[in-house]
């Protein structure tokens, strides 16, 4: 067993392996892909996977494990809503919907890869909600280049819409951070015309998109911004920014926050009575559980924005719709808490992909995308009064529209019109 | 490779037949690996590539761990830099990608060995924690320089399309690549153990002092051992850019860092099957786990970890050995 054989060997071994795989290569690619199927008659041509006249297969990607898991729970309100409308109402026109959910654990090549496990091992019809900004962006190269729509990514970012020609077959859905900084402008021009603005922002995308927004539209008008600070996400607090901007003397506070840098903030605003500004929160810090920890009392008339009902509201006590969302989250997903906003976020968005699926012309992947970019003032479940879902071709913005709120007692209280950003302010 | 020298001085005259079977395992792999492209569907092949990927990257974990006893929690800091050295590369400036692997790799050696200085004076755990600070470091660092890393929004790049003399489709391509790149470094690393390198490293690893009084200049050693193993990281970052299309900070945490050293640890350190066995790990008992119990993944991942640790202590490459001497001891007590 000298060296001689072994180099025999190894020749053999190569050159068999060269075989075959020259064999396999003789062989071509591989063919068609056996679940792909398209469409007959008016639709010709289209792609018909994952849907057939009795079902409709969907999937999407959360982060039910890892630091973001919080976001987990949005796929049980979208669960609990597509199995009322299966067992209720016998699916959308006759289309059970059949809705798979995969973690990613928020890491992006994850995503890509539960992507390509729901599209290609799956066959799911559609991406119905990826969850967040990078994990979600990640996904758009793929879905785009494969052509599976992914429909209704829930992040606030702006690149969803941006560009339909490049990405057809992404489309967001929530109001985007930008289009609430406009909102805040436009308030401000219209009730402080001449108002002098301190920033606090995130520095991160959700900061600078929500800032320039917000920049962008009181370029020409009397509002000036007079300080801005930013902090990162890891820093651990924002004590050194609230006091450099207290110095400003602004008369209003943009406060662009995450929840806990939002009780930081408005607790710093309450404890210095010298400088006492119109705080203007944004919408991802506006819930109940950054307010309560500073105590309602310290933070009443404070100004946010919002486009769904908040379940833990009262107000909404009797509202059909929230009625609707309390019973059946009760009755599909037994044991889950349905003041939660997260499952009424996730109720809501599924509302919105029923309305979407329901105006389908064409039932292939090519109709999906042709009736989400053509939504004409669709209201869809837990949407607040005046808010509805309204595309184009060209936009690829489904809400656009944000309603004012105040701080009064212990609740939000809508107030004014609700602000459509697509109109010059 | 470890359990050779044991088997071949227990029974002399089966050393042969023991190569010959090494062989033609390889032989058998290699083929396997070759067909598999044209057997399966485009997902599994999907999966496979990034097996390949997270392969080359223990490659170099293993070399450094494995074989030269430094460890490192940094790993995936290397790996980040490959992705993002060819992302930027193909997103600023147009460069065709094939010519992104050598460049990444040339920078994460060129980084490597500057990060190997300051490792000199460290050991053991001292050495793991810097190594993890430059891991934890890295996700602030990719978000500040946003002209150029894209900030947390990160990198979207068109996928390489396969040349169309070939015939092939994009995940068969991909793949292929990523097997030639893969043996390529796989042969790099066995050249380079088998030489003087290898000789020096383990000399290293099972006693520095002894080893300096042999002759092995350690201050050289130490700091070509966190550069060779960089540049694996750095190929296999390369090749993963390729394959996602898509690199961003969050990408990059030290999770993935954890993940690779838990990779190599549980595949089997310094053994040469090792980094393939681990590249499995990492990519499917997580997507594994989930299915078991959805609502805690990652403690019965951890279960899973535990298990194998203590089923087989050398790592998965070691479990073959281990089961044989198991069967041999049954044997003679009979």
């Amino acid at each position: 067993m000298s060296d001689k054989t072994l180099r025999a060997t190894t020749i053999r071994c190569t050159a068999a392996a060269a075989a075959l795989l020259l064999a396999a290569t003789a062989c071509g690619g591989r063919g068609a892909d056996g679940a792909a199927t398209s469409a007959e008659g008016a639709c010709k041509g289209q792609q018909t996977t994952g849907i057939t006249a009795k079902s409709i297969k969907l999937g999407g990607i959360y982060p039910l494990s890892g630091p973001t898991s919080a976001y987990g729970q949005i796929p049980k309100g979208v669960k609990a809503y597509f199995d009322y409308v299966n067992a209720e109402k016998g699916g959308v026109n006759g289309r059970r919907i059949d809705f798979t959910v995969r973690d990613d654990g928020y890491q992006p090549p994850k995503s890509v890869e539960e992507a390509r496990r729901l599209v290609e091992e799956q066959h799911v019809f559609a991406l119905f909600q990826t969850l967040g900004t990078p994990t979600s962006a990640a996904v758009m190269q793929y879905a785009n280049q494969q052509k599976v729509p992914q429909v209704f990514v829930s992040s606030g970012a702006s690149k969803w819409g941006a560009d339909p020609v490049k990405h057809p077959w992404t489309i967001g859905w929530q109001p985007s951070y930008s289009s609430e900084g406009r909102v805040y402008a436009q308030y401000l021009k219209k009730d402080k015309p001449q108002a002098k603005v301190a920033i606090l922002y995130q520095n991160d995308d959700f900061g600078k998109d929500l800032r320039s927004g917000f920049t962008d539209e009181i370029k020409g008008s009397g509002v000036t911004v007079v300080a801005e600070q930013s902090y990162e996400v890891t820093d651990p607090s924002i004590d050194p920014q609230m006091r450099l901007l207290a110095g400003s003397k602004a008369d209003v506070l943009l406060d662009i926050t995450t929840p806990k840098f939002g009780t930081q903030a408005l607790a710093a605003d309450a404890n210095n009575t010298g400088w006492n500004p119109v705080h203007i929160i944004n919408n991802v810090a506006s819930s109940a559980t950054v307010l309560k920890p500073v105590g309602f009392d310290r933070v009443q008339n404070i100004v946010s924005a919002a486009f769904l009902k908040d379940p833990s509201d009262p107000q909404w006590g009797g509202d059909a719709e929230m009625r609707l969302y309390k019973d059946k989250l009760g009755k599909y997903a037994p044991g889950l808490d349905s003041s939660n906003a997260f499952y009424s976020l996730g109720w809501a968005s599924a509302s919105a992909m029923d309305k979407a699926l329901g105006a389908l012309k064409c039932p292939t992947r090519e109709g999906l995308m042709e009736a989400v970019r053509d939504l004409k003032d669709v209201h869809s479940d837990l949407l607040l009064p005046g808010i509805a879902m309204n595309t184009t071709p060209q936009d690829g913005y489904p809400l656009e529209t944000l309603q004012l709120q105040r701080f009064k007692g212990e609740r939000w209280n809508l107030f004014g019109e609700a602000i459509d950003t697509r109109k010059a302010g | 490779m470890s359990s050779t020298p044991l088997s071949l001085k227990s029974s002399p005259a089966s050393g042969g037949l023991a190569r010959h079977w090494r062989w033609a395992a390889l032989a058998l792999l290699t083929a396997a690996a070759c067909a598999a492209p044209f057997q399966l569907a485009p997902f599994r092949v999907f999966q496979l590539t990034m097996v390949l990927v997270y392969a080359m990257a223990l490659l170099g974990l293993n070399l450094l761990v494995g074989h030269a006893g430094q460890i490192s929690l940094g790993h995936g800091c290397f790996f980040a830099l490959g992705s993002y050295a060819a992302a930027i590369m193909m997103d600023r400036w147009d460069v065709p990608y094939l010519l992104t692997l050598p460049a990444a790799m040339a920078v994460t050696f060129v980084l490597g060995f500057a990060l190997g200085v300051p490792t000199l004076r460290l050991r053991g755990l001292y050495l793991a924690l810097v190594t993890m600070t430059i891991a934890i470091f890295l996700v602030p660092l990719l978000k500040r320089f946003g002209s150029l890393t894209g900030g947390s929004m990160g990198l979207t790049l068109a996928h390489p399309e396969p040349p169309a003399w070939t015939g092939l489709a994009r995940d068969q391509w991909l793949y292929l690549l990523a097997l030639a790149i893969a043996a390529a470094c796989g042969l790099v690393a066995w050249s380079l153990l088998r030489s003087r390198v290898g000789r020096a490293l383990h000399a290293l690893r099972d006693n520095e002092s002894a080893a300096e009084v042999m002759g092995v200049r350690l201050a050289r050693y130490k700091t070509l051992a966190f550069a060779w193993s960089a540049m694996f990281a750095g190929a296999a970052g390369a090749v993963n850019t390729w394959v996602i299309a898509f690199v961003s900070p969050d990408s990059f945490t030290v999770n993935l860092s954890i993940m690779l050293l838990a990779g190599i640890v549980v595949g089997g350190l310094g053994s040469t099957a090792g980094p393939l066995l681990g590249g499995a790990f990492v990519m499917f008992v997580p997507t594994f786990s989930q299915g078991l119990n959805e609502a805690a993944p990652n403690v019965v991942f951890g279960v899973l970890i535990i298990a194998v640790m203590y089923l087989a202590p050398t790592g998965l490459a070691g479990l073959a050995g281990r089961a044989g001497r198991f069967a041999a001891h049954i044997q003679r007590k009979k």
